[in-house]
């Protein structure tokens, strides 16, 4: 395991005089990138890099039975892998606290944002509806893995083709019917704290130098769909109030780099 | 005209909660909690040391919360192995205590906190962190102050405090999970699902603060009629 303890109080050192690594602003993001329809395999796919954050998304779509409780309604399945391949620090093996809470905290800022009409995906009530898989591979660490895989879930979603199927519900292979519909374009920002200061985006140096988490995930009509805070650290009400403000002015430039695909 | 909810509360008012510390005979601390129908265990042991030894942080000790629901406790039966949802709550939650517990005082140690949760009707993530505060203080852990959770939200178009589970499944359900230290009130668990204004976000959060101060007396009461028990 790397001991991050130098970096971190350099870093914490650094954001107490509001000097940030590449001279970044506190509301600053990184560079995003984003290439769609990368993987032939996949129904819709994006790689993703924000900063040096890399990270892979892919979906597939598949016919199966709604829930009992939802009979009209198709579904998704949002999941972040936190491959070996991306840092010292991961492990092969089953998912652990870390990689189950960015999965669930993607999944729900996208769910929650209505960004797909379950109603649209089914075919035959209480039979047959389309659910979608979106897999996220984090294949690079260098911080803020929550907006990174978000924005790849979101690219992967919005370019994903509904494969054409034939009178008895098979998928016909390498025939699309159309476009994956998005009713709404969430994004989500990720804020650390560190030094009492509050910081967009934090890098690898200033995630580990996090004393409190905030990921918010805001609508089309700027309204907060979904919330989550982590760490040891906490918040003020001031501080959580001056967050919604930075987010709600964040979502149109976020939402740009959505517009081009 | 005043609304009234699905069960007839106020908009702010809580379900009845009962709190009761010192349950668990060969526990450090514990606490029993019934929250509307939730009704849940805590179980504190420790400081111990931290096993494997690896996992130990040689400058402070560590938090070690465990959640789990019993099959029995929600209307279709759970499996027992943790899920996502569990495994999530304990990060979460884990978190929240490890604020408020002085962990610089026991280096390289762990303490447990296990909660059980035997029935559920929404609002078991607050009711767990709530009675793991005061299973923590009544195994004489050192604190700064106790944790104090509530969940608030919108249901319905109004904002609530404790929503119960038909309220959450409401159409405009928002659910938030909101801890603090209620000395300080210093904001250590938040969670949101749900689609919310700025200002609703602003209401909702006012309500919380109020109501965790609400809480906050039942488990103060609930660690001092320990003593009062003893003297009698």
């Amino acid at each position: 395991m790397i001991d991050y303890s130098y970096d971190i109080e350099m870093v914490k050192g650094k954001i107490e005089k509001g000097i940030r690594s590449n001279n970044r602003k506190e509301d600053e993001y990184r560079e995003v990138k984003i290439e769609t329809g990368i993987l032939k395999n996949a129904a819709g796919s994006a790689k993703v890099t924000l900063g040096k954050t890399m990270v892979y998304a892919g979906t597939k779509m598949e016919i199966g039975e709604p829930y009992p409780d939802t009979p009209e309604e198709g579904g998704i399945t949002i999941g972040v892998e936190l491959s070996p391949i991306a840092a010292p620090e991961f492990y092969a093996g089953p998912p652990n606290e870390i990689s189950i809470e960015l999965s669930r905290v993607v999944d729900r800022g996208i769910r929650e944002a209505k960004t797909l009409d379950f109603n649209k995906l089914l075919l035959v009530p209480k039979e047959k509806a389309w659910f979608v898989f979106v897999d996220i591979y984090v294949l690079n660490h260098d911080g803020n893995l929550f907006d990174a895989c978000q924005i790849a879930a979101m690219a992967a979603l919005k370019t994903t083709k509904v494969p054409q199927i034939d009178g008895e519900y098979n998928q016909i292979k390498g025939e699309y019917a159309g476009n994956l519909v998005l009713e709404k374009i969430p994004v989500m920002n990720t804020y650390s704290k560190i030094s009492n200061k509050i910081i967009l985006d934090p890098d690898l140096n200033e995630d580990y130098a996090t004393e409190a988490r905030l990921s918010i995930a805001i609508d089309d009509n700027l309204n907060i769909c979904a919330l989550q805070k982590g760490e040891k650290g906490f918040f003020t009400q001031e501080e959580l109030k001056e967050i919604v403000k930075i987010s709600k002015k964040k979502y149109k430039e976020m939402r740009k780099i959505f517009e081009k695909l | 005209m005043v609304k009234k909810r699905v069960d007839g509360r106020e908009l702010n008012e809580l379900r009845p909660i009962k709190i009761t510390s010192s349950v668990i005979e060969r526990a450090d601390g514990s606490a029993y909690l019934e929250w509307g129908q939730n009704k849940i265990i805590a179980a504190v042991y420790g400081p111990k040391e931290m096993l494997p030894k690896h996992l130990a942080d040689s400058q402070k000790g560590k938090i070690n919360f465990i959640y789990r629901m019993a099959p029995f406790s929600v209307p279709e039966r759970k499996n027992p192995k943790p899920g996502r949802r569990d495994i999530e709550i304990s990060k979460v939650v884990g978190e929240a205590l490890s604020h408020a517990v002085l962990v610089d005082e026991f280096p390289g140690m762990v303490i447990d906190v296990y909660v059980q949760i035997l029935d559920s009707n929404a609002g078991t993530r607050v009711a767990a962190l709530t009675a793991s505060a005061v299973a923590l203080a009544d195994a004489g852990i050192p604190m700064k102050d106790l944790v104090t959770a509530v969940a608030v939200g919108k249901a319905n178009g109004n904002i609530i405090a404790d929503l119960n589970k038909d309220e959450e499944d409401a159409e405009d359900a928002v659910d938030m999970a909101f801890a603090m230290l209620p000395s300080s009130e210093e904001i250590v668990l938040l969670q949101a699902d749900g689609i919310m204004s700025e200002d609703e976000f602003d209401k909702a959060l006012k309500m919380a603060k109020e109501k965790c101060q609400e809480v906050r007396k039942l488990q103060v009461e609930a660690l001092k009629s320990k003593f009062k028990a003893l003297k009698e």
